[in-house]
Order: structure tokens, then sequence, then C-alpha cells
């Protein structure tokens, strides 16, 4: 899967979780928590669909190395090959 | 129409989920109405058949209009309570019957809200938010409004929160205790389940400090129960409200039933179900009246403490600030620990300080076994 396969689909699952968000004011740098309002359980929401659509599973222990969409997509992207 | 809140005066019926003829069982949902708090499920309280639907879709009617009649089991036909006067015709906002829906429709109770606001039916709305939900802006793009900023609650729930929040300091006359909880154990408890089960079965460290309280207040009658019509009346079971917010504004406390009884990972189900059906609608009349008591937290925001206002009719209401690393003494050494701000507001009529710091203090030993929750 190429990174922008993955950030689309990243972005996917953020609408579901936040439907109110407008993708094209999203910022890839800028912390999703922040910027969406997410608090502890959307967040988690959030990776129960990535793992729904993507198959992964980040851990706990990872979550600060994913808190913006460019980090994401810079986390998956060697663990999504082809 | 049920109270769905110690201030609602009236509520919009939105759908019937029954027709005449119909068997009803205890506990079924059989109407949906929009209040202050968004789109309530309305359950029905005995067993029987429909015999009338008295109020249509899109009336606005006082808490207290029989909205059917049900005939119950081995009741002769005719038998039921005369109709209720003819229900006040709604304001200009409500729009015509919405024709009955084929699936459920999702709406956003703050677009919910702002259809009722602005007179659009919502149940003619193609939605363009996630899963085909109905936004504000649908919302506001079939009004022909320019789209507002999305900023704030409905000026409806606004004043629910206000004329409660106002009763509750008027009427209740808070005390309030803090205690400083190590949490270390519960948090390093939660980290290595978690790091034992896929991400679906994760849990927020919500769930066990839920449970924890559930636990306390069964050990604590005074702080779990309704003060009604001048007396208090302890809870038989307890009905742990929950604070949660709507992601732009406002707030809604609905109860998770008999919370002392679920297991953690139950609880932590409850609550996920909970927060989706606040945020997305399909909150239940049952879960809006029930609760006993009710939990704050405000940790995700980054607050140390939260010293609540008790919600009316309730007693108590539970703080809980943020899980920090503080330093910590213990046994002559200061180490660095998470520390949990617990905080109680209780009623003064009902209870002295001295069963709050009991039931703070059980709260501490319950959360420093967290493994037996």
């Amino acid at each position: 899967m190429t990174p922008d396969e993955i950030r689309s689909k990243v972005v996917a699952c953020l609408m579901d979780v936040a439907p109110e968000a407008d993708p094209a004011t999203l910022q890839a740098g800028r912390p999703l928590r922040d910027q969406l309002d997410l608090d502890s359980y959307d967040y988690l929401s959030f990776l129960v669909r990535l793992h729904e659509v993507l198959g992964v599973d980040i851990p706990e222990a990872d979550y600060g190395k994913v808190a913006t969409i460019d980090a994401l997509v810079d986390y998956l992207t060697p663990s999504l090959p082809g | 129409m049920p109270m769905l809140g110690a201030d609602m005066e009236a509520g919009t019926l939105v759908e019937w989920k029954v027709a005449p003829g119909d068997q009803v069982t205890r506990g079924q949902i059989v109407a949906e109405v929009d209040t202050e708090k968004g789109a309530i499920e309305v359950e029905i309280f005995e067993d029987g058949t429909v015999e009338r639907l008295l109020v249509s879709p899109g009336s606005k009617v006082p808490v207290g209009t029989v909205l059917a009649t049900i005939r119950g089991t081995g009741e002769p036909v005719g038998a039921a309570p005369a109709p209720a006067p003819a229900p006040v015709p709604a304001a200009a906002a409500a729009a015509a019957p919405a024709p009955a829906e084929a699936h459920r429709l999702r709406v956003s109770p703050l677009a919910r809200r702002r259809a009722l606001d602005l007179g659009v039916d919502v149940s003619r709305l193609t939605g363009t938010g996630g899963g085909g939900a109905v936004t504000v802006a649908d919302v506001e793009a079939a009004a022909g409004k320019p789209a507002a900023p999305p900023a704030t609650a409905a000026p409806s729930m606004r004043r629910a929160i206000a004329a409660a929040m106002s009763r509750a300091k008027r009427e209740i006359p808070h005390y309030y205790l803090a205690t400083d909880i190590d949490a270390s154990r519960v948090v390093s408890w939660l980290t290595a389940r978690n790091a034992q089960v896929p991400v679906t079965e994760r849990m927020l460290v919500a769930a066990p400090l839920l449970k924890a309280v559930a636990l306390a207040l069964r050990d604590a009658p005074a702080l779990n129960g309704l003060f009604v019509e001048g007396e208090y009346r302890p809870g038989t079971s307890v009905h742990l409200g929950v604070a949660i917010s709507l992601r732009q504004d406002g707030l809604v406390a609905p109860a998770i039933h008999d919370a002392d009884r679920l297991s953690v990972p139950d609880l932590m189900q409850a609550l996920g179900d909970l927060i989706a059906r606040v945020r997305k609608g399909g909150l239940r009349s049952s879960e809006l009246a029930d609760a006993t008591a009710t939990v704050t937290s405000l940790g995700d925001q980054g607050v140390g403490t939260v010293y609540g206002v008790i919600f009316p009719p309730q007693v108590a209401m539970i703080g809980l600030g943020r899980i920090v690393e503080r330093a910590w003494a213990a046994g002559g050494q200061v180490t660095a620990r998470p520390v949990l701000t617990a905080t109680l507001s209780a009623d003064h009529r009902v209870s002295d300080g001295l069963v709050g710091a009991r039931f703070l203090t059980t709260l501490d030993r319950l959360l420093q076994q967290p493994e037996a929750l």
C-alpha cells in the first residue's frame, strides 16, 4: 500500500470517529487529539477503526509515535507492504 | 412524555417505533423523542398491546402528556385510560410529520437540535458525514443558512444545564472533599493487561475507576440515592451517571445501570456503548432518569482536580482528575508515582463529611487492588 493510500484510509477512519470534522482543514502535522478535540475514548475508537480497516494493531506503548497523520503514515508504511 | 431530566418541561415526538395493535414488552423502545439532551429512545414500562397513539410525530408536548394508550395483558378492549388533552401545537420549528424511516437515520444530536431550531426535516436530508450521518453543515445547507461556526450547544441544551445547575446551587448545601490516590497499581495493572489483548479489547483507565467508584458507593448509602419531595430515598442499586461531553458543547450524564455488578471489561463496553449513543443519538429514557450518583472526569483536558456540581435530585458527584506523575512520599522515601485526585461533592442535608471521607478512603483502598475489582 502506498503512503498516499494509507493516508486516505487514515483520514477515512478519522471521519468515522469525528463525522463533523472537515477533511479539507485537517493539518497532517498537528496532533490529532488537539485538532479534533478527541478524548481518550474517541482516540481508542479511532485505533479500533484502523484495526478493522487496515488490520494493524498499534500497541499502547507506541501511542506517542502516532500523534499526527504524518506520523501515523510513517509508522504504518513499513508494516503495510505492497 | 417522560421526564428525562430534573428541569425538562416538554419534548418533541420524533418517531413512533410501534403501531396500534403491536404487542409490547416492558423495556421495549416504543418511540423516539427530541429533548434538550438530544434524541432519546423511550422505553415502555409495562407489557401489553398498543391501543392508540395519541401524539403525532413532530408535536411538542409537555412532560406528563399521555403519548399512547396500552391495553394490559388480559384487559378488555377500551379499558385504557382516557386520552390526554390535545397536544400543544408544536413551535414553528417542528417540521411536518416525518415519513416512516426504513432504516435508522444517523444524525448527530447537535445536527438534530439545529434542525429543530431551523425547521429542517432531517429525514429528508442526505448526510455527508461518516456512515452517511447528517451533520450540522447538512442541516444548515438544507435551511439555506450560511454555515455558522458550530461552536455552541443549541440554546435549549444550554438552558437545561443552566436550570439544573442553578437549582443545584440554590437548593443543595454542597460540601467538598478531596484526596490524592496513589494510582500506580491501577495504571500498571491496566498497562499490563492492555499489552496482552488486541486493540478491540483494550480498556481505558476510566473502566477500573468507575468500577471502584460504584463499589464504594454501594458501601455509602447516604451518597447513592435521590432527594425527592423533601426526603432522601437511598438507591436500591448503583446506577452510575457518567458526565459525557458532546464534542462541540454541552453535556449529558446518562447512567450505567448496576455498575457495581459489572465486570471491569463489561463496564468498559457499557461506557463505550453509552458514549457512542450520546454522540450519535439513541440514549434511552431509563438511562437519563435512573442515575443514583454521577462521576465527572475532566482528566482528558489535563485538569488535575474537578469539584462537580451535584445533579439534582442526586446527592453526590464524584470528580476524577487526570492521572499525573507526582512526587509521592511513602515509607520515608520520595518517589515519582502516577497520582489521581478524587473529589466528592455531597449534599449536606443527607450526609456529613465523615461519610464522605469514608467513601474516599474506600475508593482509595479499592484502587490499591485493581485485580480484585
